[in-house]
């Protein structure tokens, strides 16, 4: 472990001071100097095979590699400064093309691959490997799970391998055979169907492994990537969605030591499929007798206005523990003067949590939603049934995003006046007085609180369909129209105002929140008074 | 190949008790792995797919990890051979001296054409093998177990009959 | 002794006095052999006691790299917390080198005796002999001394009755050259893949099993016994060259010589006179042209080269060499160069163990040039290119294969340029098929 001891050194000229323990390669990291590479991984076991990573350490006789090689107080490293390196470098590249396909027209990790950028970046423009030599060739593998592997591109940097046997625990990869018939092998009788398998495809640093999912459905350079916070369980990994043409298609994890170090689960993965739902609500709609219409948002607003002003006394809110924290308060201020009952419901996977082993405190939970603790610290409580028993008595009904399963229309019908909040409209919410279209945590910016107190911001990805607007941004605009403040302008503001009114939230704003989020808990008293 | 159905487990009775004795010289029962592998060779003839998971779940490792170590070693054999395992050596020292001849006579007494396969009545196969360590007696041949020193092309004649 | 010739009286027979001989192979032949005498004297000495001895006489590790044994034992823990261990490294797989097989089908109680004073001295109660899955025969010869040993007390728990308990085993290897590098040594016997480990950590501090560890070559380990016998004194006066080689080298000369063999030298030796005296020269009407003197890793000699030689670390190294294991190929005007070097090219690709990119890559490709160029469709910058790629396969790897392959390679394209330039000029019949 590293100490709090700092030691300083000098990478290319530049110099920089780190904890005791650190290698030279996250040190050179942090002097702003990236030593490529391609074996090392920070959430790995070092194995010091690929040798890109070769620095000039002054007085040391030969190249070192900074993966491996503590920093030394007064070290001088010389990673772009030194010819040596480079000319090891440019080997490395040259000795990994030779068995290497150029096959990037047709590479899904073509634009995000580390060989090819660093071929283009510092490799040589031609190769002195005689076209009359074969390639390496080995037929493509299905691995099982998403997983496919593509041998011929593989670089044998066993990142993978290491994945699976000291993170993931479970030693269903090798490497097979020796030299340069080396591959990475499975045993015939296993798949990669581990729950968490799927990173071995985000840690490949080339095209090898490929997720079936996403096989040739976007060049890397076509995608957007946006910050977000998986919606897959209460565990709050962090993420990017990465989108093409207004759709998300890959969840990749973002790192956050914390939270999720690198990785992220399988289920996880798959949450872009509800993200793209083509079913959605893109206009309000007021009722108009047994049918319901569409209409403006200041037509939409007004109306739900007078159904809330026109009720009194019980009101239910069934709410969607995957809504943001913000719109889960806004709804909650939007309902006080009732007797509110606020109940959601959440899924529980049978089988329980999926640990991964090498990394403590990291599972995919079996509750699957991800915003349990935003909405518990709110005063909703896991409750459906006795939320859904409630309408009968109730004088106003609202709905936040929960699809309402199970609950009978003749129920709804025979409650008070329902307001329906949501991105797609179940058959069951017809008889909603109004409906108003909310975006998807693709689609706004917002909060969750995973299940240990942290709250995480995530950022909007692609537009909403239509004239979906932020829950935050509708019941904002909902209060104002109730004559209880102004608009809201931003989600920004939306969190500022729960902040202002939630001592659990007390002191944070976006700002502070920043990308890797803040554990309410492990604040500070001044923390949250300032 | 439908290897299940036909496969002996190798850990059963005198060869279990012979592998708990190996056991003992290690801290860990991985380490064992090579040991076993040769038990299963010796039994078999060669190490199947079936035959790895066994010695996986004896020595509380996966089919995956025994099959990486497998593929490492050359002289554990991944496929069926013949009854008389042939490996001429013709590295540097030995290939100064006449080895490949050597092989040559082994292939054409044997029937088996080429190297790496086995000759039609399942008897030999014979392959090339990497140093062999006797330098100083080319060409040493080792079939099976058996460490033969000084083979010429021809003395072949006279060696294959004793492995008839 | 020159085995298997005759001895050759400019000998110095230390470690091959008794090759040849059956009877010394059995325990009761060793004893009366004077066998066991150095053990028990040394487990009647402290540890640090023997590790001095050995230091003093200046004995180096005889597997290639010629560090000094007694500062490799001296590293370590001298506080015992944990267990220690010695490894055998009897993997002899060097090509050119077969002198370590000599030892054990001969004297196998020599080594047993070694081993044990070596654990011993560095406190350890396991030794693994690490014998390469090839030499079946030296592996039963070994096996039934070991059983002698144990039947005579020599081993368990209370060595010879001394109270330190001494366990040696067998480990037998499956066919792979690498695992003669000493960590990679270590993973292969602890069921791995031989995989050579980077370093930091060194065995000393976390070898096999994590614990402290020693690897020593059979030759290196033999050599105690004589040592402990005879004294460190006696060791150091065997130097007829440098002070820093000492005590007596088995050469394992083979290839073009007219009686190839293991010749026991004392450090210093000439090279000219081991190859024309000793080894009885070249075959009839052929001269020398080259020398691999340790083993095929090494850069090889020309002529002149060779026969200017010293046979010792520094004289070798003066030459422009190692002396490595001491398997000398020698290669007379009869010799393909070109079609030797992608012979040894080949040899290291197919035991590359993959992990390093220059080395997995790099020695498939040394092979392929030199096939090309040995099938006529070479051209000059080939040679070139052959240099440069042995350049970036040199000092870059974990372990020392890659250099291994580049080091002869560049030696002889350097010093053979002419036979390359043939190939490649039509000057000579293609030697194999472009593949």
């Amino acid at each position: 472990m590293a100490d709090r001891e700092g030691v300083t050194l000098t990478v290319d000229g530049m110099e920089v001071t780190v904890p005791k323990g650190t290698t030279v390669l996250e040190a050179a990291k942090q002097a702003g100097v990236l030593i490529p590479h391609y074996c090392y991984h920070p959430g790995l076991p070092v194995a010091g095979v690929c040798r890109m990573c070769l620095v000039e350490i002054e007085g040391v006789p030969k190249l070192q590699i900074g993966c491996a090689t503590p920093v030394a107080p007064g070290q001088t490293v010389r990673v772009n400064d030194s010819a040596e390196a480079r000319n090891a470098r440019q080997g490395v590249l040259e000795f990994l093309l030779i068995n290497h396909p150029l096959d990037c027209p047709i590479c899904d990790q073509a634009g995000e691959c580390e060989l090819q950028n660093y071929v283009f970046q510092e490799g040589r423009s031609r190769t002195r490997y005689s076209p009359t030599y074969p390639k390496r060739f080995n037929p493509v593998e299905d691995f099982g799970g998403d997983v496919l592997y593509v041998p011929n591109r593989c670089i044998l940097c066993t990142r993978c391998v290491r994945f699976m046997d000291h993170v993931a625990g479970e030693h269903v990869l090798n490497v097979s055979e020796r030299g340069d018939r080396a591959f990475i092998g499975i045993h015939p009788d296993r798949q990669l169907d581990h729950p968490w398998a799927g990173n071995v495809v985000d840690l490949c640093p080339v095209g090898s492994l490929l997720s079936k999912d996403f096989l040739h459905k976007a060049r890397a350079w076509e995608l957007d990537h946006a910050p977000s916070v998986c919606t897959g369980c209460s565990q709050g990994c962090n993420v990017n969605l990465d989108t093409r043409a207004h759709s998300v298609v890959r969840v990749r994890p973002r790192p956050n030591a914390e939270v999720n170090s690198h990785f992220m689960c399988d289920h996880g993965r798959h949450t872009h499929r509800a993200m793209n739902r083509g079913d959605r609500i893109e206009a309000p709609l007021v009722a108009d007798g047994d049918t319901l219409v569409a209409a403006d948002w200041d037509h939409a607003l007004a109306r739900a206005a007078e159904i809330i002003t026109g009720s009194s006394g019980s009101a239910v809110a069934l709410v969607s523990a995957s809504m943001s924290t913000e719109a889960l308060h806004l709804l909650k201020v939007v309902l006080e003067g009732f007797d509110v009952t606020g109940a959601f419901r959440v899924e529980r996977a049978e089988g329980g949590e999926e640990p991964l082993a090498g990394v403590p405190g990291l599972a995919l939970r079996s509750e699957r939603a991800p915003n349990v603790a935003g909405a518990t610290m709110l005063g909703y409580e896991e409750a459906y049934d006795r939320g859904v028993e409630a309408i009968r008595h109730a004088a106003l009904v609202v709905v936040l995003g929960e699809d309402l399963d199970g609950v009978s229309p003749d129920l709804l019908q025979g409650g008070g006046n329902l307001i329906y909040l949501g991105a797609a409209l179940p058959e069951v919410a017809r008889s909603a007085r109004v409906v108003l279209p909310v975006t998807t945590v693709a689609e706004e910016d917002g909060s969750f609180v995973s299940r240990d107190g942290r709250v995480q911001r995530y950022f909007q990805a692609k537009p909403g369909p239509g004239m979906a607007r932020p829950s935050w941004w509708v019941l904002g605009e909902l209060l104002a129209e109730l004559g209880r403040g102004e608009p809201l302008a931003s989600a920004a503001e939306a969190f500022d105002h729960l902040a202002s009114a939630e001592t659990a939230f007390g002191g944070l704003s976006y700002e502070r929140l920043d990308l890797k989020g803040i554990r309410l808990e492990q604040r500070t008293a001044a923390e949250v008074t300032a | 190949m439908h290897e299940a159905s036909t496969h002996e487990s190798v850990f059963t009775g005198k060869r279990r008790a012979r592998l708990d004795e190996i056991m003992k010289r290690y801290p860990t029962k991985q380490a064992a792995l090579l040991p076993a592998l040769w038990m299963v060779q010796e039994a078999q003839g060669w190490v199947s797919d079936v035959a790895m998971a066994e010695v996986a779940e004896v020595l509380e490792l996966t089919p995956a990890y025994v099959k990486g170590v497998v593929t490492f070693y050359t002289m554990y054999h991944q496929h069926p051979v013949g009854t008389y395992f042939i490996q001429v050596c013709t590295t540097t020292p030995c290939n100064l001296c006449g080895a490949e001849g050597v092989t040559e006579a082994f292939l054409r007494h044997t029937g088996c054409g080429e190297l790496g396969s086995t000759s039609e009545d399942g008897k030999y196969t014979v392959i090339e093998v990497e140093c062999l360590g006797a330098c100083g007696f080319p060409t040493p041949v080792l079939i099976n177990d058996d460490f033969i020193e000084n083979v010429t092309p021809e003395t072949v004649a006279d060696i294959l009959e004793r492995y008839g | 002794m020159g085995y298997p010739h005759e001895p050759h009286e400019r000998e110095t027979v230390v470690l091959s006095e008794h090759f040849g001989d059956p009877a010394a192979r059995t325990y009761d032949g060793w004893v009366d052999r004077g066998g066991y005498r150095a053990l028990e004297k040394a487990l009647g000495m402290e540890p640090q006691a023997v590790i001095d001895e050995v230091k003093a006489s200046g004995l180096r590790g005889r597997g290639g790299a010629g560090f000094p044994a007694g500062v490799k034992w001296d590293f370590m823990p001298k506080q015992k917390t944990r267990p220690h261990y010695l490894c055998c490294n009897a993997d002899e797989s060097e090509p050119g080198t077969f002198k370590d097989r000599e030892i054990m089908r001969w004297t196998p109680h020599a080594l047993i005796e070694g081993c044990a004073i070596a654990a011993h001295a560095i406190r350890a109660e396991v030794v693994y002999v690490y014998i390469r899955g090839e030499f079946t025969e030296a592996i039963a010869v070994m096996q039934h001394a070991l059983d002698e040993a144990y039947t005579k007390g020599v081993l368990g728990r209370s060595a010879m009755g001394s109270g330190t308990s001494i366990d040696i085993f067998i480990h037998r290897g499956a066919g792979a050259y690498i695992c003669g590098e000493e960590t990679a040594l270590m993973n292969s016997i602890e069921g791995k893949r031989g995989n050579p480990r980077i370093r930091p950590p060194f065995p000393a501090a976390f070898g096999v099993f994590g614990m402290p560890t020693t690897i020593n070559n059979v030759e290196t380990l033999t050599s105690v016994l004589h040592i402990i016998n005879r004294g460190a004194e006696w060791y150091k006066s065997l130097s007829l060259s440098n002070p820093k080689s000492t005590g007596t080298k088995l050469m394992s000369v083979c290839g073009h010589v007219a009686k190839p063999g293991n010749y026991e030298i004392t450090m210093g030796f000439p090279m000219k006179e081991l190859i024309y005296d000793l080894c009885g020269g070249m075959r009839p009407g052929r001269t020398l042209k080259a020398v691999i003197p340790g083993g095929s890793s090494v850069p090889v000699l020309n002529r002149e080269e060779a026969e200017n030689c010293v046979l010792d670390y520094e004289g070798c190294v003066a030459a422009g060499t190692m002396l490595g294991s001491g398997g000398m190929i020698v290669f007379d005007d009869s010799a393909d160069m070109v079609y030797q070097m992608m012979r040894i090219a080949k040899f290291y690709a197919h035991e590359s163990c993959a992990q390093c990119t220059q080395c997995r890559e790099g020695t498939a490709w040394m092979v392929r040039i030199l096939q090309k160029i040995l099938s006529g469709r070479g051209a000059i910058g080939d040679l070139d290119l052959l240099l440069d790629v042995g350049e970036m396969m040199t000092g870059k790897t974990i372990c020392v294969l890659s250099d291994s392959c580049a080091a002869p390679v560049g030696s002889a394209v350097r010093k053979f340029r002419g036979e390359f330039e043939a190939y490649i000029k039509g000057a000579r019949q293609p030697a194999v098929a472009l593949v």
